[in-house]
């Protein structure tokens, strides 16, 4: 290989980390005096291009970072200057890369104002729908048509709710700052709630026995530790990596050979990631002492409950009913108390399981709300109930859109009726 | 709002899938069916007869012709339709994604264009 290409691909390369892992740093640095996140992002993306010209030729600068900061704030200005055209940029780009190239040595650490721009896309004022997205293109750089996909929304309407919330912020004085959570928990709650939305996209069970993400796990994550580690202090985001890594360590048992769905009951739990729930168990007793239980610790010690029986004992179905009573205090969800219902049904029986789901009947929102019809199926089939067993899986098969859990209800439904077919 | 889902068949993961696999999917519409009822989304909806079976009506050099075949050739033809009443286009899109069809090809979300007066005029 010629020694230019290698250069190139190295330049490429040096580019393509620098995108990932400071990108979330870069915009917030560089919106955090205009709040104006539609410039910075136009302007970075044109330091990305021209680092992607000027590295090949010149090598890779000492601190990629800060040549990006320098370079995106030098196009945010020919943008101003220019009225936001850019006509004639081209010709520029020479010279711009020379000054840019006598500019290394002033080199400075650049500031992490992300959990700043974190706050500010989780606003109050930033409509609940935007603020998971604006995260994931703000913070990691993703492309709206692929955070379009993951929430289930036209690439269009992805599109105008992304630029509504940026316009809001640069407008309406959204601020840059962090909050005082002692005098403003909520918004803790709100950023925390939007990384959990991240990592649920996909999820047809809210038990998180069966998370089929449409790809953005690992980015979950990502936000997951970076708040984490900028809020030390704190023991929710600790539950809420927590309770992720949790389910994520289930991941290689969610499927059969065949690609069907096993529910966590029917998992294996040597296929269990035992490094991620290892990871999870720290966090968990990192948290917990701090005496400040919130809905995130709750959930990741109902986690913690279900995989305890990887060490070989029987699930304490108790502790987990007694773990969602409180859940249920805390949120008050529906998810919750179906949840709850679920785990009575193992410790006192499926019968008292339908009597704690009674007190949802009458919802409307079940009306199209899948998991439900798949836990009354479930109660149904397990307390000899026939007909309204039958009548429940054929509503969960119907709202499903897992063709791999589908298929798992099909069977338990055509089981059912072999079986009462004598 | 009503919204068409227009269920579109790609032949070839069709022709791919085991005979098991196509009677499930009979199954599975129906339960999509019965679900959309009791939503209260459900218009009405049908499956089509296979692709090769359609004819198609064009004007070619002034003159009205009918081919066989469907009006444009390629592995993904539509297979059916459902029509439904949602508030939205995203409660829309949920029921697509929920459609049993989407293995099989794709299905297309199209909002019905409200022409006032239109829908009055039968009788």
């Amino acid at each position: 290989m010629p020694a230019d290409d290698l250069t190139g691909l190295e330049a490429g390369r040096a580019a393509e980390n620098a995108a990932r892992h400071s990108y979330g740093k870069l915009i917030a640095c560089l919106a955090a005096q205009t709040r104006d996140l539609a410039e910075a992002e136009d302007a970075l993306a044109e330091a990305f291009a021209l680092a992607l010209k000027a590295w090949p030729q010149n090598g890779v600068p000492a601190s990629p970072e800060a040549w990006l900061l320098t370079a995106a704030r030098r196009r945010a200005t020919d943008f101003a200057r220019r009225g936001r055209t850019r006509k004639d940029a081209v010709p520029r780009l020479s010279t711009m890369i020379e000054e840019l190239q006598a500019d290394e040595t002033a080199e400075r650490p650049i500031p992490d104002d992300r959990l700043r721009l974190i706050f500010a896309c989780a606003h109050p004022a930033i409509e609940p729908a935007a603020r998971a997205p604006l995260m994931l293109q703000t913070v990691l750089g993703l492309d709206a048509a692929d955070i379009a996909s993951a929430f289930l929304v036209s690439p269009a309407a992805m599109g105008q709710r992304l630029v509504r919330a940026k316009r809001k912020i640069r407008d309406a004085g959204v601020p840059f700052s962090e909050p005082d959570l002692e005098t403003a928990p909520e918004r803790l709650d709100a950023v925390l709630e939007a990384v959990y939305a991240v990592f649920t996209q996909g999820w047809s069970d809210p038990a998180g026995a069966d998370p089929k993400s449409r790809g953005l796990v690992e980015e979950a994550l990502f936000l997951g530790r970076l708040i984490a580690e900028l809020l030390p202090a704190e023991p929710e985001p600790k539950g809420l990596l927590a309770l992720m890594l949790y389910a994520h360590a289930r991941r290689g048992a969610r499927r059969d050979g065949e690609g069907r769905f096993v529910a966590l009951d029917a998992q294996d739990s040597g296929l269990w990631d035992t490094p991620l729930i290892d990871q999870a168990e720290t966090l968990m007793m990192a948290a917990l002492p701090r005496g400040r239980i919130g809905r995130f610790q709750i959930e990741a010690a109902i986690q913690s409950a279900h995989v305890h029986r990887r060490l070989g004992g029987p699930t304490d179905w108790g502790a987990i009913v007694a773990l969602y009573d409180s859940l249920l205090a805390v949120t008050g969800s529906v998810v919750a108390a179906l949840n709850r219902a679920l785990a009575l049904s193992r410790r006192d029986g499926a019968e008292a399981g339908l009597v704690a789901l009674e007190d949802l009947a009458g919802d409307a929102r079940l009306l199209d709300y899948q998991p439900y019809w798949a836990a009354r199926a479930d109660l149904c089939d397990r307390a000899g109930r026939v007909a309204e067993a039958e009548e429940a899986y054929e509503r969960a098969i119907g709202l499903e859109a897992d063709p791999a859990v589908r298929v798992s209800l099909q069977d338990r439904l055509a089981s059912l009726m072999g079986r009462s077919a004598f | 709002m009503q919204y068409m889902l227009l269920i579109i068949g790609n032949a070839d993961l069709v022709a791919a899938a085991k005979a098991e696999d196509m009677q499930a999917l009979m199954g599975a519409f129906m339960a999509y069916t019965k679900a959309m009822q009791a939503a209260g989304v459900y218009v009405h909806g049908n499956p089509l007869k296979p692709a090769p079976t359609a004819s198609t009506v064009r004007l070619k050099d002034g003159q009205t012709r009918v081919l066989d075949g469907p009006y444009a050739e390629s592995r993904e033809q539509l297979g059916g339709y459902f029509l439904i009443e949602a508030p939205d286009r995203a409660t829309a899109l949920d029921w697509a994604a929920r459609c049993p069809g989407v293995p099989y090809g794709a299905v297309e979300v199209r909002e019905i264009e409200v022409i006032p007066g239109h829908n009055d005029r039968a009788g």
